[in-house]
C-alpha cells in the first residue's frame, strides 16, 4: 500500500484523486488546498482528511509519496521541501517557471534516489508510444523534418482571471498548453537546443500569449516548426499531433488516429508499404479504472509502480521535464 | 427501455477514433434542420428514443420537437447530463469557484458564503438539485423516461467514493420528475456495488460494451460475469469500439451477451441507420428462435 497526499485540488488534482481513489495499492492519506468549499465537499463526502497547509498535511500524515497540482510558480518551492523530507513526487506540468529550478530539482531527486515524474500524459498515449517506438528503431530513416501542432477551445473570449492568465504563475499558451507537444517531440526526437525564430501572440488574454509559433533546432540538427493555438474554439477539445518526416517514409499522428507512410518494404511487422493507419483503440492498453482517458490512470499507475519499487521510473522523469523546461525558455527568448 | 436507442456524439463532433471524421461532421450537422433529418432517418427505422446530452444545441432540438407534437407523439429524450466541456472548458478559465458562480442559478452561491460552516455542511446536494434543475429546463414538455448522469461525472464521483451524490442524483430524479436515474460509466464493475450499498437496486447503467475491450475498465471478463448476475438494467454504448469493428461483428457479439437490455448507437446516414437495425433484429429473432427452440427440446424431453 501506497501512503499518497495531494497538493492542489484543482481541475487536474480531484482528477488525480479520484484516479488514485480506486486504485487498490493507494491509500489517500492526505489532500491540501486553498479553497475551503472544495476541502468542506471532500472531506464531508469523501472522508478524506483534509489541509489547507501542506507542510502540516506532510509531517502529520507522513506521506510516501506525494502528488503536486498547484500553478507551477509554487512548483519549486514544495517539489524541493518534498524532496529533501524523502518523498516521491508526482508534479503537474509544466514543471518549474524556467530550467535553472528544474535542473536544481533533478539533482536533488537524484542524489535522493527518489521516484520523480511529471504529468506529461500524452507520453501514455497509445498513438504516440507507437509513433516513438517506429521512430526509436529507425523506421523512418534518418529525420529530415517535424512539425508538432496543439489546438483546442480554452480561451475564446476577452474575459477570466485565473493564473493561468498570469505569466508569473506559469500562465499562457506556451507554457500550459504548447508545452505537451514540445515534451513529446523532445521524447521522440531529440532535444530542442536553439529556436530560429518565434512568435507569441495574444488574441484574446490581456497578459499571455495565446498562440504560439516557433522554428526550432534540435540537437541532431533537424528542424522543426511549431504551430499551437489555444483560443481556436472550431475545436471541441485540445488536440496534439506530430509530423514526423523521414528519408524512409512519414509519420502523420495525433492521440486518436496513427497513420504511417512507408517508402520501402523495410516495415515492421504488422505494417506494410505505402500507408497504414491504425486507430488508438488498437494501441490502448485496458485500465483497472478509465477517467477522461486512459492515459490520465496509465501514468498514475505507472508512478504508484515505481513508488512502490515495483516498475520503472524513466518515463517522464523531473529531466524529461527539464528538458521541456529548456526548450519553453528558448522560444520565449527567442520571441523577445 | 426501447430496444433500440439513438445517441448523439455524430451531432457534436465526438469520434474516438479521427479527428478529421470529427470535423467532416462539425460541418455536416451545421444546421439544426440536418440533426432533425437524421433523428427522422432514426424514427423511420423503427427508434423513438433518443440519448442525447444537455448541449446547448439540443435546446433548439426541443423547440422543434415541441413544435410539432403529432409528428413527435411516440418520441422520448433520455437526457444525459452534464454537457462536461461545458464545464470542463469553464473550470480551466475561471476555476471552481468561479465556475459555480457562472452556473448555479439565482443568488445561491452568494447566500452560501453568508450562511456560514452549518449552512455549507447540509446543502452540497442542493447545489447539485439546482444544477440538474438547470440542465433540465431545456427538456419542459417532452416525454423523458430516464436522465442520466454522464460518465464523466459519474466516474468521478465513483473515483472519490461519493456514493451520496450518486444517490442524491437518483433520488431527486425521482422526486422532482418522476422518473427514473440513469448513470452512464466507463466503470461498470466498479459503479453496481457502490449503488447497490447505496441502495439503489437494479439501476439503470449505460456502460462501454464491445468485442474488443475498448472502455471495459477492469476487462472484457469481468463485465461479461457482471452481467451474467442480472444485477442491472444495461444499456450497452461504444459497441463498434469506436468504428474499429466491423458493424456485423460487433453487433454480433452485444446482441448475444446476457442482460444487456438495451443498444445504443450513433450514425449519420440513412444507410447505416437502417443497417444497423436490421443487424440488431435480425439477431435478437436469432436469439428468440434459439431460446423456443430449447425451451421446446427441454419440455419434449421431460
Amino acid at each position: 500500500m501506497l501512503k499518497v497526499g495531494l497538493i492542489g485540488a484543482g481541475k487536474m488534482g480531484i482528477s488525480h484523486l479520484a484516479i488514485l481513489g480506486a486504485n487498490s495499492r493507494v491509500e489517500i492519506v492526505g489532500v491540501c488546498d486553498t479553497s475551503k468549499i472544495v476541502l468542506d465537499v471532500l472531506n464531508k463526502y469523501s472522508g478524506f482528511n483534509c489541509f489547507t497547509d501542506y507542510i502540516k498535511m506532510v509531517e502529520e500524515t507522513r506521506p510516501d509519496a506525494v502528488i503536486v497540482a498547484v500553478p507551477t510558480k509554487f512548483h519549486f518551492v514544495m517539489v524541493k521541501e518534498l524532496l529533501v523530507r524523502g518523498i516521491h513526487v508526482f508534479a503537474e506540468k509544466p514543471f518549474c517557471l524556467n530550467p535553472i529550478q528544474s535542473e536544481e530539482l533533478v539533482q536533488l531527486a537524484k542524489s535522493k534516489g527518489l521516484v520523480n515524474q511529471v504529468g506529461y500524459h500524452n507520453k501514455f498515449v497509445g498513438t504516440f508510444k507507437e509513433v516513438k517506438k517506429l521512430v526509436k528503431a529507425g523506421y523512418l530513416g534518418k529525420i529530415e523534418h517535424f512539425q508538432g501542432e496543439a489546438y483546442g477551445p480554452v480561451v475564446v473570449k476577452k474575459k477570466g482571471e485565473t493564473w493561468r492568465s498570469d505569466p508569473l504563475e506559469g500562465g499562457g499558451c506556451l507554457m500550459d498548453y504548447a508545452s505537451h507537444v514540445i515534451d513529446l517531440l523532445i521524447d521522440i526526437l531529440d532535444p530542442i537546443v536553439s529556436s530560429k525564430g518565434s512568435i507569441l501572440k495574444s488574441i484574446y488574454s490581456k497578459n499571455v500569449d495565446d498562440e504560439v509559433y516557433a522554428l526550432v533546432e534540435l540537437s541532431s540538427k533537424v528542424n522543426g516548426f511549431l504551430s499551437v493555438n489555444w483560443s481556436d474554439e472550431t475545436y471541441r477539445k485540445m488536440s496534439t499531433s506530430v509530423t514526423i518526416i523521414g528519408s524512409k517514409g512519414k509519420i502523420v499522428s495525433d492521440a486518436n488516429e496513427f497513420k504511417i507512410y512507408f517508402k520501402t518494404d523495410h516495415v515492421p511487422e504488422g505494417y506494410s508499404m505505402g500507408w497504414n493507419v491504425k486507430y488508438v483503440t488498437d494501441l490502448t492498453s485496458q485500465v483497472d479504472f478509465y477517467l477522461r482517458g486512459e492515459e490520465y490512470s496509465a501514468q498514475l499507475d505507472y508512478f504508484v509502480a515505481a513508488a512502490l519499487g515495483t516498475g520503472p521510473n524513466s518515463i517522464n522523469t523531473f529531466e524529461s521535464a527539464c528538458l521541456t523546461d529548456r526548450a519553453i525558455s528558448i522560444i520565449k527568448n527567442k520571441a523577445k | 427501455m426501447e430496444r433500440i436507442i439513438f445517441g448523439d456524439n455524430q451531432f457534436f463532433a465526438v469520434n474516438h477514433i479521427s479527428d478529421e471524421k470529427s470535423r467532416a461532421q462539425a460541418i455536416k450537422f451545421k444546421d439544426d434542420s440536418a440533426i432533425i433529418k437524421t433523428l427522422d432517418f432514426a424514427r423511420d427505422a423503427g427508434i423513438n428514443s433518443f440519448m442525447c446530452t444537455t448541449h446547448n444545441r439540443i435546446s433548439k432540438i426541443c423547440d422543434i420537437i415541441r413544435s410539432d407534437p403529432k409528428k413527435y407523439q411516440n418520441f422520448q429524450i433520455y437526457p444525459c447530463m452534464p454537457y462536461a466541456h461545458k464545464y470542463a472548458n469553464a473550470v480551466t478559465e475561471l476555476g471552481i469557484t468561479g465556475t459555480l458562480k457562472q452556473y448555479v442559478p439565482g443568488n445561491f452561491f452568494g447566500s452560501l458564503y453568508k450562511g456560514g460552516v452549518a449552512f455549507l455542511s447540509k446543502d452540497f446536494l442542493s447545489i447539485m438539485e439546482l444544477l440538474i434543475d438547470a440542465e433540465m429546463k431545456m427538456f419542459r414538455g417532452i416525454n423523458t423516461p430516464v436522465i442520466f448522469l454522464q460518465n464523466v461525472i459519474t466516474d468521478l464521483l465513483i473515483g472519490l467514493g461519493m456514493t451520496d451524490f450518486l444517490v442524491g442524483f437518483a433520488k431527486h430524479i425521482e422526486k422532482k420528475y418522476n422518473t427514473e436515474a440513469g448513470f452512464i460509466t466507463m466503470n461498470l464493475p466498479k459503479l453496481l456495488p457502490m449503488l447497490e450499498k447505496g441502495g439503489i437496486r437494479n439501476p439503470i447503467i449505460c456502460a462501454s460494451i464491445n468485442k474488443i475491450n475498448f472502455r471495459m475498465s477492469g476487462g472484457k471478463d469481468l463485465y461479461e460475469k457482471t452481467l451474467k448476475e442480472g444485477k442491472a438494467r444495461v444499456i450497452a454504448m461504444q459497441v463498434l469500439g469506436g468504428g474499429s469493428i466491423p458493424p456485423r461483428e460487433a453487433l454480433e457479439y452485444v446482441s448475444t451477451l446476457p442482460n444487456v437490455e438495451s443498444i445504443l448507437f450513433g450514425a449519420s446516414s440513412k444507410e447505416n441507420i437502417d443497417n444497423t437495425v436490421s443487424i440488431i433484429k435480425n439477431f435478437d429473432r436469432l436469439k428468440e428462435n434459439k431460446k423456443l427452440t430449447t425451451n421446446h427440446l427441454v419440455s419434449t424431453v421431460q
